[in-house]
């Protein structure tokens, strides 16, 4: 049996700040931030990139992490839903999801959020095909996604109200 | 969509759609799942599973396993002899296989070690001897009988076949209904399994302290289940186990009983004094599985020319899979709530369930209730058809009514499954559609019952089905203690609601200590969609207690009878003059002082005249029934023989709507679920093997296959609810199937008789030829 590899010590760059640590080179960015940096907003519902519940933002872009090495993202800002709130406030994805009821286990939801959260970013009045789309990689079991998109379009209609109004 | 009918609801909160108190931390990713949970010097789990689907054991050897570095303790079935179940009349589990496996994926042995590659590693090195012997596979093979030759799956079984249970029961003068009908329709069809693949995958950590004190969290359903089967499977007194039900990720039934990665933490904590988190893979859930019972369905039912039932028989055939779980209620719940929708002259129920070699079946939303009843609502679309008579119309005509008894002497209270199919067929303009769509294009309706909790515990006894506790705190903050587990239904928010209405206070005032069975009085569980309307009651009865005792202090306050007290917006306030108010702190100040401690009970215990008094009445039962009605227009492609559902629009009777949206979301969901089993969710096999043990290709629907859904809201005043309150949860989704189903018939014209309605059944039924599944010709072409 060959020797286990031995961990190594990068600084990647988690919701706004730097943090060093050793990890395996063969870890994926959804083990690192949940076991190494105990980020356990971001879930996994079947670590093979079927599900999109550990989304998280590296370059400000979705990528599944569970199908990310954490080694691929030394430089690279990666944004999880703990980031997602400014200081206390919700970001309008996540109160728009509480005001809705977009959020039933909430299992699937950092996913969904932070993916709603690029979204918007791009622009602010998707039409609802063009949510559908974006989001049509996340499986969520309990709400059959109408609050979802419902809350997703509420929030891009909120944004555009406070940029412009 | 939204709540129909318009309801003034400042300064109240039941009936206001608030956002939920758990919401906050489910969008911030701050709320705890089991597996986000970790401790100083945690073990990980690993489970090592047969590879076979039927075989004798001959060794197990773990030396080299247990030798591996970082390796901490391994164990065998002969570690953990004792047999469990969640029925008392079912006990056919172990932890880990004795002697025989009996599925592909059953748990051989758990290994725990410093982290979780090291424990899958030592999973590989360990080396168990097989004698495979012959699988059953189908319901067909378990039937076969075995006196001459074969091994049963259960040796110790008295049945001479794989037969599990056998229920028949009568109500009613069969032959004579029969001998009154005009036709009688007789159609066979099969519902094939799905399971729930619950976004969050099962987890467990538990710790076990010098003290012999043992701390579970699982997420689990059904806390104090698992607490029983615990302290029985680990021979412990079960005053020295605490099982805590975090928040879970989705549920469906698929967390309802104890299985073998709880109690393996459980003895491993003990067994190393050290805390033990075992999380399942994905794959591994599609083994543990409880879920969906593939059923085959004779259905006949006689009918005058109006339409009036005057007699039905139901067969059932479940693929029960290795062990019994829930089975046996499972049976019978395949028979029993047919009547509870329609009025019949006679009704004949006959029950069978198999073992197989397959992962478990056991309850999925609708539990047993959701096979036949996209049967019988097919079939009663063949009727309509062929007796030229409106669905809808038809189905209101023949439904039952409220305060009233079903043919199998249930008691039915609340109903609006009128108002529920008057809703759906005027808000998609059903009767100028159906039959008249243009080819490829068709409409379908359906509708269905469900229970508000089982009217009895599924282990005998005569204490209440749930408790809560109410504590004021000085600063005016509620606590209510409650043993319900939350997994996304809004148990939590459901329990704050009932407190903060009843004792006049903002919800987020309420803090709610659910699912620990140190700190929370028994709730049997979230199944059966019993927890609004029983731990629902139970903390109504405890702020009531609250309260009456706060009214008698502020009454002497502000010198006016407790009578005249009202309560609301955080003040207690004389109803005929309600300037004279006190802030509700003061008066649980004034209460507390006056009788000291300021805490209520509460419990309930559905009524004891619920049901029949015959072998076999204790599954149906319920204290009240939800109703609900579904119209779902589809589009189905003549060339690949895909279905796309463009309208699903579903009105439900709840009763009364605690909180308008969380209904909304219950019932949209169960319209989601629903079309995936309609359509494209399948527990299949090759053989012994599981065929899609993962998430992409057990298809589930995404954001791009499900319409926008719309839900109504049909409130019912249910008199024995909390605040009129009954289910949500599970009700909605048995009518969706069957819409569907009826839908695609309208499309094509011809009837396909099982689920999912996948492409190939599409082509099938489209070209004329027959299926191995369509065993008869449809009803339109027998009867024209």
């Amino acid at each position: 049996m060959s020797a286990a590899p031995s961990k190594m010590l990068a600084t990647l760059n988690v919701n706004g700040r730097d943090v060093t640590l050793a990890f395996l080179p063969h870890a994926t960015l959804l083990e690192v931030l949940r076991e190494e940096l105990r980020l356990t907003g971001t879930k996994h519902g079947c670590e093979l990139g079927q599900c999109g519940a550990c989304t998280v933002l590296v370059d400000g872009a979705p990528v599944l992490s569970c199908l990310t090495l954490a080694a691929d993202t030394i430089d690279r800002p990666i944004t999880s839903v703990e980031g997602i709130a400014v200081a206390d406030a919700l970001h309008p994805v996540q109160r728009a999801f509480l005001d809705l009821g977009a959020a039933q286990c909430g299992y699937c939801t950092p996913g969904f959020i932070v993916a709603a959260v690029h979204l918007l970013e791009r622009t602010t009045s998707p039409s609802e095909t063009e949510i559908r789309e974006a989001l049509a990689g996340h499986l969520c079991r309990c709400t059959g996604y109408t609050k979802i998109v419902e809350a997703v379009a509420l929030a891009g209609q909120r944004m555009r109200a406070t940029t412009h109004g | 969509m939204g709540n129909n009918g318009a309801r003034s609801t400042e300064g109240r909160v039941v009936g206001a759609a608030l956002p939920r108190i758990d919401g906050y931390a489910k969008v911030t990713g701050a709320a705890l799942f089991a597996d986000d949970m970790a401790f100083p010097r945690m073990l990980f789990g690993r489970l090592l599973r047969s590879p076979h689907a039927h075989a004798r054991i001959l060794s197990i050897d773990y030396e080299k396993a247990l030798r591996l570095p970082g390796v901490v303790a391994i164990a065998t079935g002969r570690d953990l002899p004792v047999r469990y179940g969640i029925l008392p009349s079912t006990q056919d589990e172990t932890v880990f296989a004795i002697e025989k496996v009996r599925y592909v994926g059953e748990p051989v042995a758990g290994i725990v070690a410093e982290d979780e590659r090291t424990a899958q590693r030592a999973a590989a090195l360990i080396e168990v001897r097989y004698e495979a012997l012959p699988s059953v596979m189908s319901i067909d093979d378990a039937l076969r009988d075995l006196t001459e030759n074969g091994e049963k799956i259960h040796p110790e079984s008295r049945k001479s076949n794989n037969v599990h249970k056998d229920v028949h029961l009568t109500f009613g003068d069969i032959e004579a209904g029969f001998a009154d009908a005009d036709r009688v329709f007789d159609d066979e069809y099969f519902f094939e399994g799905n399971t729930h693949a619950a976004l969050e995958e099962h987890s467990a950590v538990a710790i076990c302290g010098a003290d012999g004190k043992l701390t579970l969290w699982s997420s689990t359903q059904t806390p104090h289940y698992l607490h029983r089967v615990a302290a029985a499977v680990l021979e412990m007194p079960a005053s020295r186990i605490r099982i805590i039900a975090p928040p879970i990720g989705g549920g469906f039934g698929g967390k309802t009983e104890p299985v073998a990665h709880e109690l393996a933490a459980a003895y491993f904590a003990r067994a190393t004094g050290r805390p033990v988190k075992f999380t399942l893979t994905r794959e591994e859930i599609f083994y543990t599985h409880r879920g969906r019972h593939p059923v085959r369905i004779h259905l006949q039912t006689g009918v005058k020319n109006d339409g009036t039932i005057t007699a039905c028989r139901l067969q059932t055939w479940l693929d029960g899979g290795a062990f019994g779980s829930y089975g046996v209620a499972t049976t019978y719940y395949t028979g029993a709530l047919l009547p509870v929708t329609y009025k019949m002259g006679a009704y004949a129920f006959d029950g069978c369930r198999v073992y197989t070699n397959k992962p478990p079946c056991g309850p999925k939303r609708g539990h047993g209730t959701t096979q036949p009843r996209y049967a019988f609502e097919s079939q009663l679309d063949d009727i309509a058809n062929a007796l030229g008579l409106d669905a809808g119309a038809y189905r209101a005509a023949i439904a039952v009514v409220p305060y009233s008894r079903t043919i199998n002497h249930l008691r039915v209270t609340s109903c609006g499954i009128r108002e529920a199919l008057s809703a759906v067929a005027e808000r998609t303009d059903y009767g100028a559609k159906h039959g008249k769509l243009a080819p490829g294009r068709g409409i379908g309706l359906a509708a269905s019952a469900y229970l508000c909790g089982a009217g009895l515990p599924i282990y005998w006894n005569p204490m209440p089905h749930s408790g809560a506790v109410v504590k004021v705190d000085r600063g005016g903050g509620v606590t209510v203690f409650c043993g319900t587990s939350d997994c996304g239904q809004g148990s939590q928010n459901m329990l704050a609601a009932i407190v903060a209405e009843t004792l006049g206070v903002d919800i987020l005032d309420v803090s709610v200590c659910a699912g620990d069975t140190d700190l929370t009085p028994v709730d049997l569980g979230s199944y059966s969609s019993r927890v609004t309307f029983m731990a629902g009651n139970a903390a109504r009865s405890a702020a009531l207690e609250v309260r009456e005792r706060i009214a008698a202090a502020a009454a002497a306050e502000l010198g006016i009878a407790p009578e005249r007290c009202a309560f609301a917006s955080g003040r207690i306030f004389d109803r005929d003059e309600p300037d004279r108010a006190l802030a509700f702190v003061d008066a649980a100040r004034a209460a507390e002082a006056r009788c000291g401690t300021l805490v209520g009970v509460g419990s309930y215990t559905p009524p004891a005249d619920l049901h029949g008094d015959f072998k076999g009445s204790g599954v149906g039962p319920s204290p009240a029934y939800s109703y609900s009605a579904c119209v779902a227009e589809v589009e189905v492609d003549f060339e690949t023989g895909e279905v796309r559902v463009d309208r699903i629009v579903l009105a439900h009777d709840c009763g009364r709507a605690l909180n308008p949206s969380i209904v909304e979301g219950q019932i949209e969901g169960s319209a989601y679920m629903g079309m995936g089993e309609a359509l494209m969710e399948e527990s299949a096999f090759r053989d012994d093997l599981h065929r899609i043990p993962n998430l992409l290709d057990y298809k589930t629907p995404t954001m791009l296959d499900t319409p926008s859904i719309e839900a109504i809201v049909i409130e019912t005043e249910e008199l024995e609810g909390p605040y009129g309150a009954k289910e949500a949860g599970e009700g909605p989704l048995n009518p969706v199937i069957p819409a569907i189903a009826n839908a695609v018939a309208d499309a094509i014209g011809a009837r396909i008789f099982a689920t999912p309605i996948v492409p190939e059944r599409v082509l099938q039924a489209l070209d004329g030829t027959t299926g191995p599944l369509r065993l008869r010709a449809p009803v339109a072409a027998r009867t024209a």
